[in-house]
């Protein structure tokens, strides 16, 4: 059962898109204040679960707790106390890095005074305070990023949902996130939880592991467990030797579809 | 209360921000009106039927609030697998709230639309018969508005991508539109289009503003009120229904 020590605690979830199982009768628990890496080849499932875990998405079956509440029968109490970045870009382009902040604190409704002295503190965390007046249309990839992660922290949640957070950004960027990510996991006790697929990122940050194949985890553990367990020196080791080298098929779903034509879109 | 207040304010940050889409919106009903309204116009006094521009100026503004705020709506679909909304989605507030503060941001964008349509014509020459009627004027464009951003997000939320976005537009919008009787007088067309024409809800639009800025309304001010009102709280409600239905 769930103890205080335990944060999220998930048991038997499963999540169906018409006959095709995304998620297969998963369980885990993550512990207050760790950093939870949730590794996977493409389309292994690991959106799905983040999208039920934030209530987006409702299970086909299982149990969720997050800090002691059901994220659909408490949707409220579990959304106020979750940060999320998702895996797609959800920053208002048309806005600057200051508006979308303070458009994130009033929907979270973090009171006038407080809200300005916390955006100015965390866009300087982020390096952004200089282009806080800057249309987020003109940002880099990593500056996005950063700008979401900063505004993630901005109503000091207890969980922090992290999809992919340096997907596509250089090495230097993804070190200065993860210390970004590492420095307020410590400062402010928030859990982390989070996918990538750079395997050496994960072997550094992450306390436990656990991974997902097909909608199945098949191992879970911290990085020396699963090291030693498939014998091998690196994560990229294990990882390989236990979701094998075949390249997934992903069926293009309606996601992806909507990211090409969003392409096209955008370009007019 | 809030909640609604912020989308709200978004929503007409990034329209007041879009110079380029303020105006370049303008230019299919511009064209109408210079096109129809005066060159149909001659036509139109010949049979006797008055003056056509002035006839015209309702519908056209009409127009002009029926695609941008089926338009806003319908970005929906955009927003719920990209972008603001999923980020909504996951905050502490109420489907409703958002539902509501997308479309009165959607439907105040639309209303600026149409009355700056509203400001060119008079500039042309568009009169005014009963300045007393003015604010009410001001409510039908705001209803219409409501109604149709309302419509847009309820298409949205049932669409799975933005695929069927053309098809609206193609199937819904337009007819929406050319059976309203923006274009043509009701008082002698076809029994049958004008069955056509009275259960589209846009028709109490166009004849609410022509009633109030022209003094010539075929089904009557109160009518056209009482139903525009009804039928927007209707698509209100089935909108957030169905918005609050979203799985991302
Ligand atoms: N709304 C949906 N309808 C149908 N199938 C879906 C839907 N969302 C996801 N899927 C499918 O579920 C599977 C898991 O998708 P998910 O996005 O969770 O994978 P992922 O582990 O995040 O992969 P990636 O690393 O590529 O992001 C995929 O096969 C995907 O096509
Ligand atoms: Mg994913």
């Amino acid at each position: 059962m769930s103890t205080d020590k335990t944060i999220i605690e998930v048991t038997n979830l499963t999540k169906k898109f018409k006959d095709f199982t995304a998620v297969d009768n998963i369980s885990f628990t993550v512990k207050r204040g760790e950093i939870f890496a949730f590794l996977g080849p493409n389309g292994a499932g690991k959106s799905t679960t983040i999208k039920m875990l934030t209530t987006l998405l409702l299970p086909t079956k299982g149990k969720m707790s997050l800090d002691g509440h059901d994220p659909i029968l408490e949707q409220f109490t579990v959304r106020r106390s979750l940060g999320v970045v998702f895996q797609d870009p959800s920053l208002d382009d048309e806005l600057t890095a200051y508006e979308n902040m303070g458009f994130h604190g009033m929907l979270y409704k973090v009171p006038r005074d407080l809200r300005r002295t916390r955006i100015e503190k965390l866009l300087k965390f982020v390096e952004l305070w200089e282009r806080k007046d800057n249309l987020v249309k003109t940002f880099s990839g990593g500056m996005k990023r950063r700008l979401e992660i900063a505004r993630g922290f901005l109503h000091h949640p207890k969980i922090f949902f992290l999809d992919e957070p340096t997907l596509g950004l250089d090495p230097q960027t993804r070190n200065h996130i993860w210390n970004y990510i590492k420095n307020l996991n410590q400062s402010e006790k928030i859990t982390i939880f989070f996918t990538t697929h750079y395997m050496e990122e994960a072997e550094r940050v992450a306390q436990k592991i656990a991974i997902i194949d097909q909608g199945k985890i098949i191992a879970q553990g911290t990085v020396t467990d699963l090291k030693n367990k498939t014998q091998s020196s690196t994560l990229e080791e294990t990882f390989l030797k236990l979701t094998g080298k075949k390249i997934r098929e992903e069926k293009a779903d309606g996601v992806e579809k909507m990211r090409t034509r969003r392409r096209v879109w955008r370009r007019r | 209360m809030s909640v609604i207040y912020t989308l709200w304010l978004r929503e007409l940050k990034r329209h007041l921000r879009s110079r380029s889409r303020i105006v370049g919106s303008l230019g299919r009903p511009m064209l109408f009106l210079i096109v129809l309204g005066f060159g149909l116009g001659p036509v139109f006094a010949r049979a006797g039927a008055g003056n056509y521009f002035q006839f015209l100026v309702p519908g056209v503004i009409c127009m002009e609030i029926l695609f941008t705020a089926v338009f806003s709506g319908v970005q929906v679909i955009w927003d719920r697998q990209f972008g603001f909304l999923k980020i909504t989605l996951v905050a502490p507030v109420s489907r409703f709230e958002i539902m509501l503060g997308k479309t009165f941001g959607g439907a105040t964008v639309a209303a600026i639309q149409g009355f700056i349509i509203f400001l060119i014509s008079l500039i042309v020459g568009f009169r005014i018969q009963n300045l007393a009627l003015l604010p009410l004027a001001l409510v039908f464009i705001f209803l219409i508005a409501i109604l149709f951003t309302a419509l847009g997000i309820t298409i949205a939320s049932l669409l799975e991508d933005a695929q069927g976005f053309h098809l609206i537009m193609n199937f819904l919008v337009m007819p929406l539109f050319f059976l309203s009787g923006a274009l043509f007088p009701l008082s002698e067309i076809p029994k049958i289009l004008l069955i056509i024409v009275s259960i589209n809800p846009l028709s109490y639009g166009v004849d609410g503003l022509r009633g109030t800025l022209i003094n010539d309304a075929y089904f009557g001010l109160t009518v056209d009120l009482l139903v525009l009102s009804v039928v927007t709280g209707l698509f209100l409600l089935i909108g957030s229904y169905l918005f609050s239905k979203i799985q991302i």
